[in-house]
């Protein structure tokens, strides 16, 4: 593709070029609706580009190649939207506990159960911090552009490598069929995080050391390191442990390298006005109609504040403080029955300051306008 | 069949990881863990070169105690988990432990696929026809009438035979072997792991503790007696009577065939696709 000029380019595609781009080069996928052209795509570019596809006979069979592959030193992807995600649970609960690298990209469309199977939806934003048992962080990206899908799925990919995680990108039904002009980065501008092999002898080699900053060298399947991993609590060799010492070891290190480097894992963009007294806190597709109706009401004269998180876990509660706990209306727009509110509710709730939280919900497979933000806005100001 | 020493095992064996393993007393996985590296031992692979996967249940166990690249991953996945590895890095002897359990009820899914794709992987399923880790749960091979603690007025439900569902799924190398059979057992294995292909061994084996108490099968030796009387060569099988085949089940290589192996046909394909000198890569 000819680089440094716009190319017209559907959300789907972009994330799947963001992926080859940032070097993954193994896929396992099943179809499923919207997500299926990131799946098509894979098929014909990474044969070409000597990595692996396979269309798997589910999604678990899915999560669980992509896992195994990355054990076997691969670079590895899925993408599926919500009734794959409820199938993956279990494997991405396997991923972060054995604490292997891989990224898994849910188009969301509406639900419960098969919904709305081409709508967009953002029914999927708790699902992505809670969609495996037990207790372990989430790392998901939300991008809300055709651009940003290929930036952060890049970013994803980096992530994955960083803190040895499933790390997930969420985007929709409008997100991933919609086409815009995108003008890709030039590649060598891009920053692509590798995995550093261990070089040291095997009899040294811990699976999982002590590594607050987690850039810590990785083998693989065939490495010369011949490690074990299990789901079962383990110690720090990855052998199975009970020891209350151990396991604690390891419940802290999954918690705390999210819960301490989340500088470099919080990405939010701010729009409009700071000195706004209303504020919009909105993710994804529905921040575009959010920005747009900021631009409406500026050319009314009136001035408003977007929040809007890239990154969606973990939460960027720090942001949230910083920009929104002095205004005196924050409303709240998205495709769900208030999965985000929720969490401004949390961050925001025990403050003293007088302040209204309006929810703007839609649950019907249709996007919010503009004109009904600014409608909300009114009716509650 | 070459004898592997006692010292020869000790090599593949993990001993950092504390020994007694968790098998009960006159399990038989533990003769299968034996026979399995022998029959590794005999053919020389690198500890290296081979990685063991297994899904949840006690077989599932084995991995961690070989000095192999090794993984216990879900219940029922091991096989989708391997495929990965596989095909991520074909040079490694991929090697799946995995039950009756594991395999046929909440892997199924897998495992005909996996058949059907012919994809190099060596699966060794450890029939015991029950649920032992949790307790003793009729599985899809729990023989009808049997007693489970699921089933505790006899199995109504109707078993699987392994071997025919693989073969019918397209395995090219499907065998069955018992846990009395312990040297025959190290030569299939050896034959699955050098043969091209998906290979599928089901070992019979004697679960004294949970199925045999059930179902008042008698004591581990007892139990190891009814696997050398059930289970008689193929050959000596098909010979017998319907009268005769009553209770006696056939051991040995089913199936053993050559077919195009799967990572090699995806390898094939990517070498067809890269450009030829003179011509551009450029996609349009």
């Amino acid at each position: 593709m000819e680089k440094n000029k716009p190319v017209l380019m559907q959300g789907n595609e972009a994330v799947a070029r963001g992926a080859v781009d940032a070097g993954i080069n193994f896929f396992a996928g099943y179809p499923i609706t919207p997500s299926t052209e990131i799946t098509e795509f894979m098929s014909r570019e990474l044969p070409r580009r000597g990595g692996v596809f396979l269309q798997m006979e589910d999604e678990i069979a899915s999560i669980s190649a992509i896992i195994g592959a990355s054990l076997a030193g691969a670079k590895s992807m899925t993408a599926t939207s919500g009734p794959g995600i409820s199938l993956m649970a279990e494997g991405i609960g396997y991923a972060k506990m054995i604490e292997q690298p891989c990224v898994v990209v849910n188009v969301m469309r509406g639900g419960p159960s098969t919904g709305l199977p081409t709508q967009p939806s953002q029914g999927d934003i708790q699902q992505a911090r809670w969609c495996n048992h037990g207790d372990a962080p989430a790392i998901a990206l939300y991008p809300h552009s055709v651009l940003e899908c290929y930036e952060l799925t890049i970013r994803a990919v980096n992530l994955a490598e960083k803190y040895r995680t499933c790390v997930m990108v969420l985007s929709d039904a409008m997100l991933g069929h919609m086409r815009e002009p995108v003008l890709l980065p030039d590649l060598e501008n891009v920053k692509i995080i590798e995995r550093i092999k261990p070089t040291i002898p095997p009899e040294w080699y811990k699976h999982y050391p002590d590594n607050p900053k987690y850039r810590a060298p990785l083998a693989s399947f065939g490495d010369g390191y011949r490690f074990h991993v299990t789901g079962l609590a383990h110690d720090d060799h990855g052998f199975p442990t009970t020891r209350p010492d151990e396991v604690a070891t390891m419940m802290n290190r999954l918690k705390n390298k999210i819960s301490q480097n989340i500088d470099d894992l919080v990405q939010v963009e701010v729009f409009g006005d700071e000195s706004a007294r209303v504020a919009i806190f909105a993710a994804g597709i529905t921040a575009r109609a959010a920005k747009a109706a900021i631009e409406i009401a500026r050319n009314h004269g009136k001035k408003l504040l977007l929040v809007r998180p890239l990154t969606i876990w973990p939460f960027p509660d720090e942001a949230v403080r910083t920009y929104l706990s002095d205004k005196k209306v924050i409303l709240i727009p998205e495709l769900n029955q208030g999965q985000l509110s929720i969490e401004i509710k949390r961050i925001l709730g025990k403050s003293k300051k007088t302040r209204k939280i309006a929810e703007l919900y839609k649950v019907t497979g249709e996007l919010i306008t503009p004109e009904e933000i600014l409608d909300t806005l009114k009716e509650v100001n | 069949m070459k004898k592997i020493p006692q010292k020869e095992i000790h090599k593949y064996l993990r001993h950092n990881k504390k020994f007694p393993h968790v098998w009960c007393p006159g399990c038989s996985d533990g003769i299968v863990l034996g026979a399995t590296i022998r029959a590794v031992a005999e053919i020389g692979w690198e500890k290296d070169d081979c990685a063991m996967v297994s899904g949840i249940g006690c077989s599932s166990r084995m991995p961690v105690y070989v000095d192999f690249n090794t993984a216990h991953t879900l219940h029922g996945r091991a096989l989708a988990y391997a495929t990965g590895i596989k095909m991520a890095k074909p040079s490694l002897n991929v090697i799946v432990v995995t039950g009756d359990g594991d395999a046929s009820a909440i892997g199924g899914n897998h495992l005909i696929h996996a058949c059907r794709r012919n994809i190099n992987l060596t699966v060794i399923c450890i029939n015991n026809h029950i649920y032992g880790m949790t307790g003793g749960q009729y599985s899809p091979t729990t023989p009808h009438g049997a007693i489970a603690t699921t089933m505790p007025f006899g199995n109504i439900d109707n078993e699987f035979d392994l071997c025919k569902l693989t073969i019918g799924a397209g395995a090219t190398f499907v065998a069955r072997t018992t846990a009395y059979h312990a040297i025959e057992m190290q030569s299939i294995i050896k034959a699955g792991f050098e043969h091209k292909g998906f290979s599928f061994i089901e070992v019979m084996c004697a679960c004294p503790v949970i199925f045999g108490k059930l179902n008042k099968q008698g004591s581990a030796p007892q139990m190891m007696k009814n696997l050398r009387d059930s289970y008689v060569p193929v050959n000596v099988y098909d010979k017998l009577t319907d009268d005769e085949k009553d209770n006696q089940f056939p051991r040995g290589i089913f199936r053993n065939v050559e077919a195009p192996e799967y990572s090699e046909k995806y390898a094939e394909l990517v070498k067809s696709l890269k450009p030829k000198e003179g011509e551009s890569d450029e996609q349009a």
